[in-house]
């Protein structure tokens, strides 16, 4: 796997620029992946990908647009608000995760 | 009485939950490996028609009748199988028991969940409502594919939208058949040209592994068919006719035809058995749950992630039922699935493509199942696949369900395949 410079230290990334190391990730790294997509980071922005990293944390996977909605309790609609166009690979890449599956 | 509660006490009970494709021949396999004074193996289903559902897709464009796709479940399950037919109102795998919807009790030593996936038109707003089949169609049901078909046979052309609600669905590829085939119909009843046919999808491209994807896109801009990606519905407004999105854009529509939102059956929710679609998280190479040791979900009910596809079924079931008889002897389960499914793509005019794939091979050109050889060629038109496809429905019945074996790896094998250039 590359490794790429952000926020002034080297992170492992996949060829679409995804992190793959878990732990890598912090919320300095998460503002600066924002950044590179033009999201400008807001509370709300950061309960998303909150509940993102520790969902993962738990079941070892991405949560999916639906289980954000069903089980983190933010509306599809809202996710769309916030992360615009395509919010389940935007989410992801911002929390550090690779892209939820589903796609299959 | 007394060497009669032995007997009892020793016959071990397996109860297998849907009598579909995974379910049937996962009994039959079973009933051949496990001894009859042993095991006994009961089937419950809701009904006694099991339809084979690759011939749904063709329905609409007048190529099956429905007898031809319907049979008798009972006529495919092996004599030592006992049959009920009952609707499952709820699993309690704590006790294991499953209650039935007429309110009798089944108690199991083992249990099977093989109870499929069902299209719920019911969860997008204004999909089921009044233009429920008058102007918005499914096809993976028996009653969707009929009205579908008569609606084509008078339709006099517009706007045709083929919509995917949300992943996963059965049988990811038959959306985009159903686009190929459109198109082949109304050519050949010369009306193409006053029809505008639209592919509107949830994914970012027309599929979702990349090589595929990029080939299948390829097809649609040849036939003049237009790709809306990355479109999340939220509802329809079916007096307007317009799809609308959850970043608000809209499509107008004079025929939709839609694949809904897909779920698992609704007593595993009420069971507490399944994830937020209902489907039963289990080890992705076993099928055994993660949470019960002698609980298994199969074919389209578990939440392995792979197509939910016949072919899916068919390739795990051949090592499911080793494990099977392994894990119930204490042993380790060392048949161990992949992933591996293939799927005929009907593109027209009598031609046909074949996709050969598993969890972590994406599906390549090539040949099938033998190197150079073929017959089949992967990732490419050739009529051999259209007459593989249509010969498969006689291997269904006659080979699979049965659980015969058929001349193909149950694992996939990259022999025959080529990896493009431009792969990474």
């Amino acid at each position: 796997m590359p490794v790429t410079e952000l926020a002034g230290r080297q992170v492992h990334v996949n060829e679409e620029g995804f992190l793959t190391e878990f732990d890598e990730w912090d919320e300095e790294l998460g503002k600066a992946l924002a950044e590179l997509i033009g999201i400008e980071m807001t509370e709300e922005h950061w309960k998303v990908i909150r509940f993102l990293r520790d969902d993962f944390k738990a079941e070892g996977e991405t949560a999916t647009t639906r289980r954000l909605a069903t089980v983190g309790g933010f509306p599809v609609k809202e996710q769309f608000n916030l992360f615009p166009k395509k919010p389940g690979k935007k989410m992801s890449y911002i929390a550090g995760l690779p892209k939820p599956h589903g796609c299959v | 009485m007394l060497r009669l509660s032995i007997s009892e006490k020793l016959v071990k009970n397996l109860v297998i939950l849907g009598g579909g494709t995974a379910g049937t021949m996962a009994a039959n396999k079973l009933r051949k490996k496990l001894s009859k004074t042993d095991w006994a193996i009961t089937v419950v289903d809701q009904d006694d028609k099991h339809i084979y559902q690759p011939g749904l897709l063709l329905m609409p464009f007048g190529v099956y009748k429905p007898e031809e796709l319907v049979k008798s479940r009972k006529r495919f399950l092996a004599k030592g199988i006992e049959v009920v037919t009952d609707t499952i109102d709820v699993v309690n795998a704590e006790a294991n028991t499953v209650t039935l919807g007429s309110g009798k009790t089944l108690t199991y030593d083992y249990l099977i969940v093989a109870t499929g996936t069902s299209p719920r038109p019911d969860q997008t707003p204004g999909m089921d409502g009044e233009e429920w089949h008058k102007s918005i169609f499914d096809f993976f049901t028996l009653e969707g594919a009929i009205a579908l078909r008569n609606k084509l046979e008078t339709w006099e052309g517009g706007k045709l939208v083929v919509h995917i609600t949300e992943m996963p669905i059965k049988c990811p590829v038959a959306p985009l058949e159903f686009c190929f085939l459109a198109d082949a119909y109304f050519e050949e009843r010369g009306m193409r040209g006053k029809v505008d046919i639209t592919f509107v999808t949830p994914l970012e491209g027309a599929f979702t592994k990349p090589v595929a994807s990029a080939y299948l896109g390829n097809m649609l801009d040849d036939r003049h068919i237009t790709v809306e990606p990355d479109f999340m519905i939220e509802s329809i407004d079916d007096e307007r006719k317009v799809m609308i999105s959850m970043d608000e854009r809209e499509i107008p529509f004079d025929l939709l035809v839609t694949v809904p939102l897909n779920m698992g059956a609704d007593f595993v929710a009420k069971s507490k058995l399944g994830n937020d679609l209902n489907y039963i998280p289990v080890d992705k190479q076993t099928l055994l749950s993660k949470k019960f040791n002698n609980l298994f979900a199969i074919g389209d009910a578990s939440d392995i992630p792979a197509s939910k596809a016949g072919s899916v079924a068919h390739f795990s079931i051949d090592l499911f039922a080793e494990n099977f008889v392994d894990h119930v002897e204490g042993k380790p389960m060392t048949e161990l699935f992949d992933g591996h499914a293939n799927c005929f793509i009907e593109s027209g005019h009598g031609k046909g493509l074949l996709i050969d794939f598993n969890y972590d091979t994406e599906p390549l050109p090539g040949t099938y199942p033998l190197p150079a050889v073929g017959p089949f060629s992967l990732l490419k038109e050739t009529r051999i696949n259209h007459w593989g496809k249509l010969g498969f429905r006689w291997a269904y019945w006659n080979m699979l369900l049965p659980g015969r074996p058929m001349p193909v790896s149950s694992l996939m094998s990259m022999s025959g395949k080529r990896i493009p250039q431009t792969t990474k």
